[in-house]
């Protein structure tokens, strides 16, 4: 499958495949995401990712005049974030293809533009991964990230991606490094269409760190714990809607691994408040929150795509992205969309769409 | 007392002076977390000093809202300050070139400013803000609008078309968030003692224009009124004119 080099022209209208893991008979239907609410019935429950994006990159150089780009990819405390190290070149590259930043050690400072930091650590797994402490903190530091830095970009564009573009039409609070593309297709059309049709919604913010950095060492240790925030309201939405024989439709990776992840904090049981998980979701995950999962449509070689087994099935996930790749469904973040989810395409589900 | 200010996050937009500064402070005062957005830092630092200084919780954000690529900017650097927004107060406004000009002698580019700053950024704004707020089902959007928005006032053709259009859209955002919990009403706070009203009408009598720190208690109040004014309401706030005079100030001024 090919990523999708620019944003669509309107954001809630993408190519959709739909996956029911459940229904016998049809499993698989193309369409748009201005459908989505077709596919829910009244007393399911859509958690989204409230986290806004930040922009998580920064071009400066070391002491010696080398270029840096640091990418942030998670905060550690009011003048700390940790980051990953990029040699000269942009986002024109792959990042595998990328030099490698020049050999720092702790206490090395560098500088982006009028914002200066000093290394505090590195991380055993490599010299790149870094712990930045900036020379001011607070509200300070984030006016200085707003005005120096960019959202991560990524080589396979045809233009630079500006902040806007990679924010979701709720998002809040500034946590996430890079977008959390599943809910980019959700216009305010959609949500309040599938609020008249009794659907809830809620949300949580997780910070979502990098996909991936081009450095084998790095990339074989992601996902990085993540911090997320779960509030009361969306704890008893989901007891709820559980209790009510509703389904609870997670909004991408990041949702379903902050629901799961608190619960496997707890025994199984969800719990409301801030927390860290370093969950990974294999093929052989049996979630105990989440019933179903939109997301970006993803290739078979994707580490999203093993999360995705959880929820479809290997075999059924298999037939959906052989249609993806047959169809020219695009991926990445300004992708194609697929929902996975049991029933969405029931009898009964058609009826009442 | 019920104060559903308390504790709340407060985005105010022209916060270093006249009504968004008396608001600030009035909001701070009711335990609200201020985050005030203008473009001087200077001016701006000196609001949360004071802020401050009073045990009130205050951040600065140095942006003009009439930058397009501010509006993410302010929106992430308030939730980073005081978490997801509940009170988003557009109040930034520029009345353009003064003294001001009949609408034949106004300059194509001073109308277009007029609209970028008191109705483009408050809607980019509005629209940055207000989809967080559904999403957690409750919020306040206010739009600071002016008489001239009703009345036409000869050489207020600018401002005035500027916040008739800003009070249109706070009509239909209420519309169309019926339901959702996110309130927005249209305030106009009256004729005060500002440096705006200054610029304005230089020869004003100040005796006869409010002081905005009262103005700002009653915009104040009416934020923490239940249920408060109905979504898209217009409301009119008329203080008795004093120049000078604090809430406090007037009420201690009544003893002899």
């Amino acid at each position: 499958m090919k990523p999708a080099t620019t944003y669509p022209d309107r954001r809630d209208d993408v190519r959709l495949l739909v996956v029911d893991p459940l229904t016998p008979g049809e499993s698989l239907r193309e369409t748009r995401t201005t459908a989505l609410p077709d596919f829910f019935a009244p007393g399911d429950l859509l958690v989204v990712n409230d986290a806004a994006t930040v922009p998580a990159s920064l071009r400066g150089r070391d002491a010696a005049g080398n270029e840096i780009e640091a990418r942030l990819i998670a905060a550690r405390a009011e003048d700390r974030f940790g980051a990953v190290l990029f040699g000269a070149g942009d986002w024109h590259q792959r990042t595998e293809d990328r030099p490698p930043p020049p050999a720092l050690s702790i206490g090395a400072r560098l500088r982006f533009g009028a914002l200066d930091a000093e290394i505090v650590a590195r991380a055993a797994a490599s010299p790149r991964l870094v712990e930045l402490r900036f020379a001011v903190g607070g509200d300070a530091l984030w006016a200085a990230l707003y005005r120096a830095g960019r959202p991560v970009q990524y080589s396979y564009l045809a233009h630079d991606l500006p902040l806007w573009a990679v924010q979701t039409v709720y998002a809040a609070r500034p946590w996430a490094f890079e977008m959390p593309s599943a809910g980019r297709p959700l216009s305010w059309e959609i949500l309040l269409a599938l609020r008249r049709k009794g659907v809830r919604w809620a949300s949580l913010t997780h910070a979502a760190g990098l996909s991936s950095t081009g450095d084998p060492a790095i990339d074989a240790a992601l996902p990085l714990a993540e911090r997320f925030d779960i509030p009361a309201a969306t704890v008893r939405a989901v007891a709820e809607t559980r209790a009510r024989g509703g389904r609870v439709v997670a909004v991408g990776t990041t949702v379903v691994r902050a629901l799961e992840g608190a619960a496997a904090r707890a025994g199984g049981e969800l719990r409301a408040g801030a927390g860290e998980t370093d969950l990974v979701i294999t093929p052989a995950f049996r979630p105990r929150v989440v019933d179903g999962i939109l997301s970006g449509a993803h290739a078979a070689h994707e580490s999203h795509f093993s999360l995705l087994a959880a929820f479809a099935g290997p075999e059924r996930l298999a037939a959906a992205a052989a249609h993806a790749e047959r169809a020219g469904f695009l991926t990445h973040e300004l992708g194609d969309s697929m929902l996975v989810l049991p029933g969405a395409l029931a009898p009964a589900a058609r009826a009442a769409a | 007392m019920n104060n559903p200010i308390a504790g709340k996050g407060v985005l105010l937009t022209g916060g270093s002076r006249g009504l968004g500064r008396a608001l600030g402070l009035a909001l701070a005062r009711a335990g609200a977390r201020v985050v005030l957005v203008a473009r001087h830092a200077d001016e701006l630092d000196e609001v949360v000093a004071a802020i401050r200084a009073a045990g009130g919780e205050a951040h600065a954000v140095v942006a003009d809202v009439a930058d397009k690529d501010a509006t993410t900017a302010i929106a992430g650097q308030a939730a980073a300050a005081v978490g997801p927004i509940d009170v988003l107060v557009n109040n930034a406004s520029t009345l353009g070139p003064v003294p001001l000009r009949l609408l034949l002698d106004t300059d194509c580019e001073d109308l277009e400013r007029a609209l970028a700053v008191n109705l483009v950024g408050p809607f980019r704004l509005t629209k940055a803000i207000a989809g967080p707020m559904v999403l957690r089902g409750g919020g306040t959007i206010v739009n600071v609008t002016s008489d001239a928005a009703t009345e036409a006032y000869e050489r207020w053709g600018a401002y005035g078309a500027s916040k008739a259009a800003l009070e249109q859209l706070g009509r239909v955002w209420a519309a169309e968030l019926a339901g959702t919990g996110v309130r927005v009403v249209n305030v106009d706070p009256g004729e005060m003692d500002t440096r705006m009203h200054a610029d304005a009408i230089p020869d004003a009598d100040r005796a006869t224009l409010a002081d905005p720190a009262r103005v700002a208690a009653e915009i104040v109040a009416l934020l923490q009124a239940e249920p408060g004014p109905a979504p898209g309401a217009r409301v009119a706030i008329r203080t008795a004119p004093g120049a000078g005079a604090s809430t406090e100030a007037a009420v201690a001024g009544a003893s002899p």
